[in-house]
């Protein structure tokens, strides 16, 4: 009997990147249901280029550089409102915090010094730029 | 139970008014509270990545100072910063590979095991005060101000640091005050946070939503705990008025410059310049002020 070929829709580059996810957040996107609670919750999902459910969903299917170009993990500000409201445990946040993690571990910064206003430099309290700096650089 | 004051390096400059108003509030409650010799930044965020532990650190560093002084709790003012240290503290709890781990990383320390409890200045005050006795204090009741509470994210998430379930903390402080408190769809939801620096237009479309809900709970006022939801909701609301003319403006306060005016305590320490003029000018029209140093 010819055994039929599984196809196995993930490339092995992207497993690799998968399993990075996985390794950094310590948690398993496979348990998502698609149900968006953390879409519906996330105070910056309308500045994301798509819904934290959507990026879960393509992350599912291996597709993180489209989730990379979403901005997800970069436009999160760490809530932990989807975190306390997930019906299938997830920490998305700390998926996220993971995505965001692959960019910065490349040596690619997501906040420039040089960019920020003067006024904002002046005025901004120490832990605005410690949370900015922790967050947003390598 | 000897508690250490841990303040955390932005009451030290840019929100000196959050940390002068509430020592100078205890003070007048007769509690007695000494700063943490040799404290360090606590990292303002807490390390999501399950394989760093480098930045635990600085928040254990600090827990095993209170506990080298023989404290059995810190106090903290600073949301982020009861946060991290509160985060820290459960990890050193739960997690025995990862405090070994730490520990033996700061082998020069004392071994870290979870016996300093964190503790926010808003529970110490119900529980080692209690909203009556501090009803009964008051000098100047707040009667006039309809207050917006906003507790933002790092009070109440994740769930193990929740100062409380279903919070209400913020809105008996006030009514001990003597303020009335309006009901504020985004109490609990984020100002925004460190995005005000890295994308500046995500964190006004934050503010937009937020303001929006202030103007239509009436509040003439909002009180909050964290100088990062200060800054946000605070010292950028002007570039957000300028954009949306149908907003109103709402002054903010620290929870503990709201106390200390209640106590009769004098203005000056309450650093009201680092508010913004609008916030002293309500309160003088309202006349809660006890001397005009501000
Ligand atoms: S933690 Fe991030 S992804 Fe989750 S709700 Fe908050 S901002 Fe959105
Ligand atoms: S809340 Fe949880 S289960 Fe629902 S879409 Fe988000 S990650 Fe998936």
């Amino acid at each position: 009997m010819t055994q039929v070929p599984i196809f196995n829709p993930i490339a092995s580059q992207d497993k690799a990147t998968l399993e990075k996810i996985a390794l950094i957040s310590g948690q398993d996107i496979y348990q998502c249901m698609q149900c968006g609670t953390c879409s519906s919750v996330c105070p910056m999902v309308e500045t994301m280029g798509m819904t934290t459910r959507q990026g879960i969903h393509l992350l599912q299917f291996g597709k993180t550089a489209a989730v990379m170009d979403a901005r997800i993990g970069e436009l999160c500000a760490s809530c932990h409102s989807c975190m306390v409201r997930c019906p299938r445990g997830i920490d998305v946040a700390k998926v996220y915090d993971a995505v965001r993690q692959l960019t910065l571990r490349e040596n690619i910064n997501l906040i420039d010094l040089n960019e920020i206003p003067k006024e904002t430099l002046t005025d901004a309290p120490q832990i605005a730029f410690v949370s900015s700096f922790r967050k947003l650089t390598s | 139970m000897k508690l250490a004051y841990y303040p955390g390096c932005t009451l030290k400059t840019k929100a000196r008014n959050l940390e002068d108003s509430a020592l100078a509030a205890l003070k007048a409650l007769s509690i007695e509270v000494k700063e943490l010799d040799r404290w360090n930044c606590c990292g303002a965020v807490f390390s999501l990545a399950d394989d760093d532990l480098i930045h635990h650190i600085a928040p254990v560093r600090n827990l095993i100072r209170a506990q080298e002084e023989g404290c059995e709790g810190i106090l903290t003012l600073c949301s982020q910063c009861y946060n991290t240290l509160a985060r820290a503290h459960n990890l050193m709890i739960d997690d025995e590979e990862k405090r070994d781990t730490i520990n033996r990383f700061m082998d020069e320390e004392p071994d870290y095991k979870g016996e300093v409890q964190v503790i926010h200045y808003l529970t110490y005050l119900r529980d080692h005060v209690g909203w009556d006795a501090l009803r009964e204090k008051v000098k100047t009741p707040l009667r006039d101000l309809r207050v917006a509470p906003f507790y933002g994210c790092s009070l109440l998430r994740p769930d193990d640091v929740a100062i409380e379930k279903d919070p209400t903390i913020l809105e008996e402080f006030l009514s001990a005050l003597g303020a009335q408190t309006v009901s504020l769809t985004e109490a609990r939801e984020c100002c925004g946070s460190y995005q005000s620096l890295a994308n500046p237009d995500a964190e006004q479309q934050r503010l937009g939503k937020i303001f929006g809900a202030v103007n239509r709970s009436g509040a003439n006022a909002i009180a909050l705990s964290c100088p990062m939801c200060e800054y946000n909701l605070g010292r950028q609301q002007h570039q957000l008025l300028e954009q949306n003319a149908n907003l109103t403006a709402t002054p903010t306060y620290y929870f503990t410059q709201l106390l200390a005016v209640a106590l009769g305590i004098e203005a000056g320490v309450c650093h009201f310049d680092l508010n913004g003029k609008p916030a002293f000018e309500l309160l003088k029209e309202k006349s809660y002020i006890v001397s005009a140093a501000s």
